[in-house]
């Protein structure tokens, strides 16, 4: 069963095959000739959408997906263009981007780090895509972030909302066109103060990862300083779909405000056990109990129907609003898929656009000189009003809209009705603010 | 050569053969033609089946050898992970003190693990290893990523940041993983007519420790602990009654094939310096065992085949959208293009899993040995066309691979 004999020739055998194997390495030392990660050098440039197609943001997802192929077809010069008419920057032509036919691969991040990294890096590495778009996490967004700026290619976020992602995780190879979460805080504060007036107490139940508790932090903060006192804050696992016993301790905590820091599938569910438990109808320290859902989507929105009339939350952008750019994107997602967009199927769509204009007005596909262009531009017309890609953290400041769940829906898609649109300067923060101090951007790194 | 006796030998070439012409074997269409779509030969897949293929190989050990299931191996990969990343964060980017520390942390508390499961066998043993694998991942996922202690970084992943320690990051070595200087992500690309080959430092690192790792494998499988190993999976009452303690052995083969996973979860954090709880889920538990059973449980090749296998389907079917499929059915008239399309979506994309699946019962169901199977009765057809008289059994017992 064992060989124990130790013989010349097989001492010399194993000495040939353990030579060649530590020999191997030195054929990496020759460097390659390429200026940057995956220079284009056909007639196309191929971008990589990177999307949760499976899993519980598998909706958003899709939706994401859709507004990105859109948004190549606009780049191609195919369709009615949609926001390139109404984009402030005239660079893009509808000719693709620097002449070269844009092309698209997909991946599917199972909203997960490790898949959503190995898809990313499949699109890097594989298909030689020149830049990541999309996703629907923030652990995701902070994860492949990191992967683009370690692989010298631009990372465009899809929906993030935590602060780390343009925080103590921001990167310069990344940047952010969604709001986030010291925003909604920032935005709803003051709505909430003029419709329950200043003296609440809130009760927040709180989604327990990194994306929870920068929100729970952010709002925390923003209803403290309006005057309301924070009952208690109450991690829920993410995996948890019955958040009975989590309701429960709320009614008889003194509580008169139910805080839901839940996004997705999770907020579908506590919101609708919330209203089982009748907490609506509530009155307590003699005020009508209310519950405050500070990120809400569309999608969401939908999934929870009946339960989400009169509730309000924040949004990054509505199809409903009514200025240019929204008209002229809501007309070409409307004719293509039937349906009104999303508000992360808007960010991603701007966020193509955005990169491909960056591209333009560089002269380069070069990464470096992407984010030279992308930094502290001011542009306009894609939807949000005046938008400002700030340089210091790679984060856009604009309009924020606080939302209500609408009473009397008109039709399937007009679930959510717009109370204030908060003004960019609301919203603006310090980018050594507290709850974003920590991280450094480093050096854009264009790879290769 | 190297204590083996010639049929394994051979097999250990052929192992050797398959990972360094890796880069060969898995990009067999040129690039730009309808089928590069197929093409596994990049990095980071290439890096995965290897990475997989020790983290079922360390399986197989308990498994195939034992009988015990463990539902909870991937505890052990993500340990592993975690402790890579914080060598990573304290000491500084080479690989080899993280891979060490990834190895002997996932030792221990396998160790820990099964010097507690281990009191329970069957389906009792199963249940118990996938308790303390879900414990590890809400303990990684929420419970030890607090602010006030932050071992793991939640969901997003423990990742290095620039004000990390690293009191060993000499001033000019470089700012990702590296072997003494060589990163982990050179690539060396060979382009040869329409073909292009990539050669990967990350990979060819892992490729080097899977042919040792396979190595210990068969010498484990061939040695007398080995036996005894076998001797519990086929009756271990009987062992027992024979006043022969078994529980040394068992917990011996667990913390054995804990270190594997380990060491293959530290090679996936020096691949790509971040480790994320999801790597401890109960899924990517479930995902070892579906690698080690279809490509043959006890075998030693087997659970190289399965992982490269499901490895394959996850990155490459996931990643056919509809657009490649109106692109490969463009020369059908539109209404037909239409329908195949239509047929065909269900499987590929998202519905990789469904795909997966249906390979899976084909293969449990007509295959139980597993892939190597099938390619044994693929061998033995060809060997009987050429010559009908060497199938003859000969006589005395053999091992079952």
């Amino acid at each position: 069963m064992t060989n124990k004999n130790v013989t010349r020739r097989g001492v010399l055998k194993s000495g040939a095959v353990a030579g060649s194997g530590l020999a191997l390495p030195t054929i990496f030392t020759a460097s390659s000739a390429a200026a940057f990660t995956n220079e284009p050098t056909g007639s196309s440039v191929t971008l990589g959408f990177n999307v949760p197609q499976t899993g519980p943001y598998a909706e958003e997802g899709n939706d994401e997906l859709l507004a990105q192929q859109l948004a190549v077809e606009h780049l191609n010069g195919e369709g009615d263009g949609g926001c390139l008419n109404t984009f402030s920057s005239k660079a893009l032509k509808g000719n693709g981007i620097l002449g070269k036919k844009v092309e698209f691969v997909t991946g599917d991040t199972q909203t997960k780090s490790d898949a959503a990294r190995a898809s990313a890096k499949s699109m890097i590495e594989k298909d030689g895509a020149i830049m990541i778009n999309g996703g629907s996490s923030s652990g995701v967004a902070v994860a492949v972030q990191g992967l683009c700026q370690e692989a010298g290619v631009i990372f465009m976020a899809g929906l993030t909302h935590a602060n780390d992602t343009t925080g103590k995780d921001k990167k310069a190879n990344g940047f952010r066109h969604f709001f986030n979460a010291y925003m909604s805080g920032a935005a709803l504060a003051p709505v909430l103060a003029a419709e329950m007036g200043k003296e609440r107490r809130a009760y927040h139940l709180t989604a327990d990862y990194n994306w929870g508790w920068t929100q729970e932090e952010s709002i925390v903060a923003s209803t403290e300083a309006l005057g309301w006192e924070t009952v208690n804050t109450v991690k829920t696992p993410l995996a948890s779909t019955d958040f009975s016993s989590y309701i429960a301790p709320v009614l008889n905590s003194g509580a008169d405000v139910l805080v839901l820091n839940h996004y997705g599938g999770n907020m579908v569910n506590s919101l609708t056990n919330a209203i089982q438990f009748g907490l609506l109808d509530k009155v307590a320290n003699g005020k009508d109990f209310k519950i405050v859902v500070p990120l809400y989507s569309e999608l969401m929105a939908a999934g929870a129907g009946e339960n989400i009339k009169g509730v309000l939350g924040s949004m990054n952008w509505n199809w409903q609003l009514q200025d240019e750019g929204t008209k002229a994107f809501v007309k070409s997602f409307g004719e293509k898929y039937g349906k009104p967009p999303s508000n992360s199927a808007q960010t991603c769509y701007a966020q193509v656009l955005l990169y491909a204009d960056a591209v333009e007005r560089a002269g380069t596909f070069n990464p470096c000189g992407v984010v030279e262009a992308l930094e502290d531009f001011e542009f306009d017309g894609l939807g949000n009003g005046p938008t400002w890609y700030r340089g210091a953290d790679h984060q856009c400041f604009k309009d924020v809209l606080v939302v209500r769940g609408n009473e009397n829906p008109t039709n399937a898609y007009d679930t959510l009705e717009i109370v204030e649109i908060t003004p960019r300067a609301q919203v603006e923060y310090d980018p050594e603010h507290p709850m974003f101090a920590g991280g450094e951007l480093g050096k854009c790194n264009p790879g290769a | 050569m190297l204590g083996l006796n010639k049929k394994d030998t051979s097999l250990l070439i052929i192992v050797a053969l398959l990972t360094l012409l890796a880069p060969f074997i898995l990009n067999p269409f040129p690039e730009g033609s309808a089928m590069a779509q197929f093409n596994a030969g990049y990095p980071d897949l290439m890096q995965r089946f290897v990475i997989f293929g020790i983290f079922a190989i360390g399986f197989n050990i308990l498994f195939g050898l034992t009988g015990y299931l463990s539902f909870g191996h991937a505890a052990f990969l993500g340990v592993g992970s975690y402790s890579a990343v914080w060598m990573f964060k304290l000491l500084s980017y080479n690989v080899i003190p993280a891979i060490a520390l990834s190895v002997v942390v996932a030792g221990l508390f396998s160790l820990l693990i099964g010097f507690v499961s281990l009191r329970r066998s069957g389906i009792y043993f199963s249940i118990l290893t996938l308790a303390f694998a879900q414990m590890s991942f809400a303990l990684a996922y929420s419970v030890l990523s607090n602010p006030k202690f932050n071992l793991t970084n939640g969901e997003t992943g423990l990742q290095v940041y620039a004000d990390d320690p690293q009191i060993l990051q000499g001033a000019n070595s470089p700012d990702l993983p590296h072997l003494f200087g060589l990163p982990m992500r050179a690539t060396y690309t060979m382009d040869v007519g329409a073909w292009s080959f990539d050669f990967n430092a990350g990979y060819y690192l892992c490729a080097v420790i899977m042919m040792v790792v396979f190595y210990l494998a068969i010498r484990i499988f061939r040695s007398p602990f080995g036996m005894m190993l076998r001797a519990v999976k086929s009756n271990q009452q009987r062992m027992n009654y024979t006043g022969l303690n078994s529980k040394p052995y068992t917990l011996a083969a667990f913390v054995i094939s804990g270190m594997y996973a380990g060491l293959a979860g530290g090679l996936m954090a020096a691949m790509d310096p971040l480790a994320g709880a999801e790597r401890m889920q109960w899924t990517a538990s479930g995902e070892v065992v579906l690698m080690t059973i279809l490509g043959g449980t006890g075998t030693l090749i087997g659970p190289v085949l399965g992982a490269g296998f499901i490895k394959y389907f996850e990155n490459i079917f996931s990643k056919i959208n509809d657009n490649v499929l109106h692109s490969w059915f463009a020369f059908l008239p539109d209404g037909l293009e239409d329908a195949v399309v239509f047929l065909i979506h269900p499987f590929i994309g998202k519905g990789w899993h469904l795909t997966l699946g249906i390979l899976f019962m084909l293969v449990v169901i007509y295959l139980p040995g597993g892939l190597v199977e099938g390619g044994q009765r693929l061998l033995k057809r060809f060997k009987r066309k050429k010559k009908d008289t060497d199938d003859a059994p000969s006589g005395k017992t053999e091992p079952a691979e």
